[in-house]
């Protein structure tokens, strides 16, 4: 027997009404981001060192600013999706818990768009 | 009705830790410490935006020596949540929790994320030209 409505149970959102949205999207980035990162580590052992010249010249060709965007957005949306889970899990004061989310949030979107206009400004410069 | 003085289930402190358990929650380290090395790539893209000022002031930071210890850890880091990721995602396919596939999983990601962070900075300092 059941104590879920039938609504409720043909939403499929449990209780935390988020459904399985957060745990489906970290699992989609994280296999994003395993051909993103094995490229970004290459592309930066080779690039290492590399003046400001060499720098932008590998940051402005289209396919490297294509993938450094994705690599971003990737690695924002995964790791505030991770850290929220740490904070949910540690913080048992439920106003620093959310004020905590709130910020990690709202630092992953503005450091996730300043990054992306970064490698916009270079690319088109 | 009161809800702070209910029974607890046991801490996490008093079990024994094992070796499945320590790299569960290097996993969960390793990630936040991620979370931190990507301001490392931020300054580095906003720098390289600003101009070759900047830039030099991000690539001093990073061949110095503060700045090769923290990339090692970030190195390490990265390719040990690679590949424990990669653990996790084959978990989720309902498949490797014998234990003793848990275990020698485990010990396969330990491996090939030191192995992975030697190879790279041999390449790195190879691409330098050197030490």
């Amino acid at each position: 027997m059941t104590m879920r409505s039938p609504l409720s149970r043909a939403r499929g959102l449990g209780s935390a009404k988020n459904g399985t949205d957060h745990w489906w999207m970290q699992r989609l980035t994280a296999l994003a981001l395993i051909p993103l990162v094995i490229w970004f580590v290459v592309s930066m052992i080779i690039v290492t060192g590399a003046d400001h010249a060499a720098a932008v010249e590998f940051i402005s060709s289209p396919i490297n600013s294509v993938l450094l965007m994705l690599l971003i957005v990737a690695t924002f949306v995964h790791g505030q999706l991770g850290l929220t889970v740490v904070i949910e899990d540690y913080i048992h004061t439920r106003w620093l818990e959310v004020s905590l989310i709130i910020a990690v949030k709202g630092a992953a979107i503005f450091l996730g768009v300043a990054s992306v206009y970064a490698v916009i400004a270079i690319a088109l410069n | 009705m009161a809800t702070d003085n209910r029974p607890l289930s046991p801490h996490l402190q008093v079990y024994r830790p094992q070796f499945t358990s320590v790299l569960s929650i290097l996993h969960r380290i390793t990630g936040i410490a991620l979370a931190v090395g990507t301001l490392l790539l931020v300054w580095w893209l906003i720098a390289a935006a600003a101009g070759p000022t900047e830039f030099a002031t991000v690539q001093n930071f990073i061949g110095s020596v503060v700045g090769r210890i923290l990339l090692l850890g970030w190195s390490f880091a990265l390719y040990y949540h690679l590949c424990n990721g990669i653990r996790h995602l084959v978990w989720n396919t309902g498949k490797g929790f014998e234990l003793s596939t848990a275990f020698a999983s485990g010990w396969l990601v330990v491996v090939a994320a030191t192995v992975l962070t030697v190879i790279s900075w041999v390449a790195g300092y190879a691409s330098l030209g050197g030490l």
